[in-house]
């Protein structure tokens, strides 16, 4: 099984073979895609109103996706980030640099949706709610991680270096929202927590999961359309390099 | 380990004559002095922020004097020779940051109690403040070398250093202005300081393994 | 000029070096700078490492002392204790705040020297071999290029290794420095030591020469 494993991937590693599959994968990725959030759109949007929050119960229908794409990202960066450094897998840093801007737009999504829900009930803007705090320090760990990618200009470099920000900072993560939620429940006793329902009706709850299917969906669509054109950019740098 | 010992002192010595030690405590100094103009002079609204007010000052004076720990030897060859030396670059990176340690952690931490007397701390609150930062203050080092490793290519790397540091700092800043807090209200806050040395012995543990590893990969 | 005294390598090397390359290649970014790279150089074998600029004669060096992994090809150093390599880069690394003597001194404890009371770390003598008589108090900033060079070139000394990398160890000095430099690398090959160096001017020093980028 392990070894099956290692064979397709290394049978991929091969950039033009993984051009070749990603280019057969994209249409209907994206397609599929696009279905499933239009889908969820609709379910979310004829949900029946909520009794205490009205109309703005339906920014969770992108909020709460967003911030699990948040999470997820991250992971998927990590996970990345593992196989390039381990098994030396050059599609691995690829894909980790091609997730990471998707990863924090999902996060600073996550945010401003996190705010503008939050706002009618706490009568401001911003509150220093357990979640969004934390939800603020991994956008700052994602903007870290694209920054060194930007900052060193030598590729390779980049790209290892990257690479074990992305293990420490994964590393880092749980401290965070472990250390976020001890000092939020000390500071904050009552917390206006209304972003963590704890049942959801399943007339919200599907709607809320196939929101969730059709971000992953997203994810992965951009994710791949990202690799594609760092693999054409990187080709284009060899090819100008040899060319001259 | 006298090898150890060795690089420990010539980066004390260096710390020391390049003026970063008085730099250091200088910065922290007019940090402090900076908050009554942004606040107001009032003493009870100074004293109750300023365990917070303290630990972020020390949080920034310390990662502007991280951002050149390796970053100086990167530019004139001593991290090639770095990792020739007959010590495991883990420990020679161990022995660079007690050197910083000493030469500028420590005086750092002895200006802060006069610092807490500017934001009308009273002597009492001192012992405890000085104990939660003694308790944190080596895993921000650690935590801050690896920012600093990780940026140690980079020209002007001071504020990437800043960017990538933060993150890890979060935990620590909760726990050590938290202790600080409890130290107002006259509480000795044992959970929060043994929380605090577990950070510090975790980042003495995992800190040096990740460095070695970023600035192996710099001199590639 | 002042007579280089005769004995100031300690010893010979406890074991003899042995250094071996076969088919090593180095790729830097998406470029190959070399590839089939093969020599063997036993004690008192000397390499000279010849080549236009650009053709890797530094990757090379820095493949030998590890910091660039292989690009393919295997490189065996036969005594395989660690830290048995000296590596002298373009950069001198030297602490520009340190004073010569200072830098004598933490050179000899940061590479494991022996203990202070050993001859080999009488500071004046070693200043007297690298021509820096009476400047033990001067600060390192101040060294003129060819002075910091030779001040650069004691670490090689201070800590007996058998293998040594230089990167054109000529630069920056003059006819006295230059045998300083063969003075020192003869007295290695003879202690059992091997050495490669780069260079763009003949070496008296190398018993061997290999060139790179010669087809390019």
């Amino acid at each position: 099984m392990w070894k099956a494993l290692e064979n397709i991937s290394a049978f991929y590693a091969n950039p033009t073979r993984f051009m070749n599959l990603a280019a057969r994968l994209h249409a209907p990725l994206w397609g599929l895609a696009l279905c499933v959030l239009a889908y969820g759109l609709f379910r979310a949007l004829t949900v029946p109103e909520d009794y205490q929050q009205g109309e703005t119960v339906k920014i969770m229908f992108v909020h709460v996706p967003a911030a699990w794409m948040a999470l997820f990202g991250y992971s998927f960066i990590f996970a990345a980030s593992v196989t390039a450094l381990i098994f030396r897998h050059p599609l691995g840093h690829v894909a980790a640099r091609a997730a990471a801007p998707i990863g924090a737009t999902f996060t600073l999504i996550a945010l401003v949706t996190g705010s503008l829900w939050g706002q009618p009930m706490w009568g401001t803007w911003w509150v220093w709610d357990a979640r969004l705090t934390s939800m603020l320090v991994l956008l700052f760990i994602y903007l870290g991680y694209i920054a060194i990618w930007q900052a060193i200009d030598e590729p390779t470099r980049a790209a290892r270096t990257a690479a074990l920000l992305a293990v420490v900072g994964f590393i880092n993560v749980p401290i965070v929202k472990f250390s976020v939620d001890w000092w939020n429940t000390l500071h904050q006793p009552a917390s206006v927590s209304r972003l963590a329902r704890p049942a959801l009706h399943a007339d919200f709850l599907y709607p809320l999961l196939i929101m969730g299917v059709g971000f992953l969906l997203l994810f992965f669509a951009l994710t791949l359309t990202r690799m594609q054109m760092e693999i054409l950019r990187q080709k284009l740098r060899t090819r100008r390099m040899l060319g001259q | 380990m006298s090898v150890f010992w060795a690089l420990c002192r010539q980066h004390m010595v260096l710390a020391w004559r390049g003026g970063h030690t008085t730099l250091a405590v200088a910065f922290l100094f007019i940090g402090v002095t900076l908050m009554p103009f942004g606040l107001g002079p009032e003493l009870a609204l100074l004293q109750a922020l300023a365990p917070g007010l303290l630990w972020v000052v020390l949080v920034m004076t310390l990662l502007t004097s991280l951002d050149r720990v390796f970053q100086a030897d990167y530019e004139d060859g001593s991290l090639d020779q770095m990792m020739l030396m007959p010590l495991p670059l883990e420990f020679v990176v161990l022995a660079k940051l007690l050197g910083h340690y000493i030469a500028l952690v420590v005086p750092l931490l002895l200006a802060v109690p006069l610092a807490g007397l500017l934001l009308n701390l009273a002597p009492a609150h001192l012992p405890m403040l000085l104990l939660a930062m003694a308790a944190g203050s080596p895993a921000l080092v650690l935590l801050g070398g690896i920012g600093a490793s990780l940026a140690v290519s980079v020209r002007r790397g001071g504020l990437l250093t800043v960017l990538l540091s933060l993150p890890f700092y979060v935990p620590v800043m909760i726990f050590g202005a938290g202790a600080t807090q409890q130290a107002l209200a006259g509480e000795i806050d044992a959970t929060r300081l043994a929380i605090l040395c577990l950070f510090s012995l975790a980042s003495l543990l995992a800190a040096p393994v990740a460095m070695a590893a970023a600035l192996r990969n710099a001199v590639r | 000029m002042p007579k280089p005294q005769k004995k100031f390598l300690p010893v010979p090397y406890a074991k003899p070096a042995d250094l071996q390359l076969a088919g090593v290649a180095c790729t830097r970014g998406m470029r190959r700078l070399f590839e089939g790279v093969s020599f063997r150089l036993k004690a008192g074998d000397g390499l000279a490492l010849y080549g236009p600029n650009g053709s890797g004669k530094t990757s090379l060096l820095r493949q030998i002392a590890g910091f660039l992994p292989l690009a393919a090809g295997t490189l065996s150093i036969a005594d395989k204790a660690p830290y048995g390599v000296h590596f002298m880069g373009h950069a001198d690394a030297l602490k520009n705040a340190l004073s010569v003597g200072e830098t004598l001194a933490f050179e000899a404890a940061l590479w494991g020297a022996p203990k202070a009371k050993d001859p080999l770390l009488d500071t004046d003598r070693w200043l007297t071999h690298l021509g820096l008589e009476g400047r033990a108090w001067q600060a390192v900033g101040d060294l003129s290029a060819g002075q910091r060079r030779r001040l650069a070139l004691a670490k090689l000394c201070l800590a007996p290794r058998p293998i040594w990398l230089l990167d054109e160890p000529m630069t920056a000095l003059d006819e006295a420095g230059r045998h300083l430099v063969n003075a020192l690398a003869g007295a290695h090959l003879a202690a059992g030591g091997v050495l490669v160096a780069s260079s763009h001017v003949p070496l008296d020093f190398t018993t061997d020469a290999l060139t790179l980028g010669a087809a390019a």
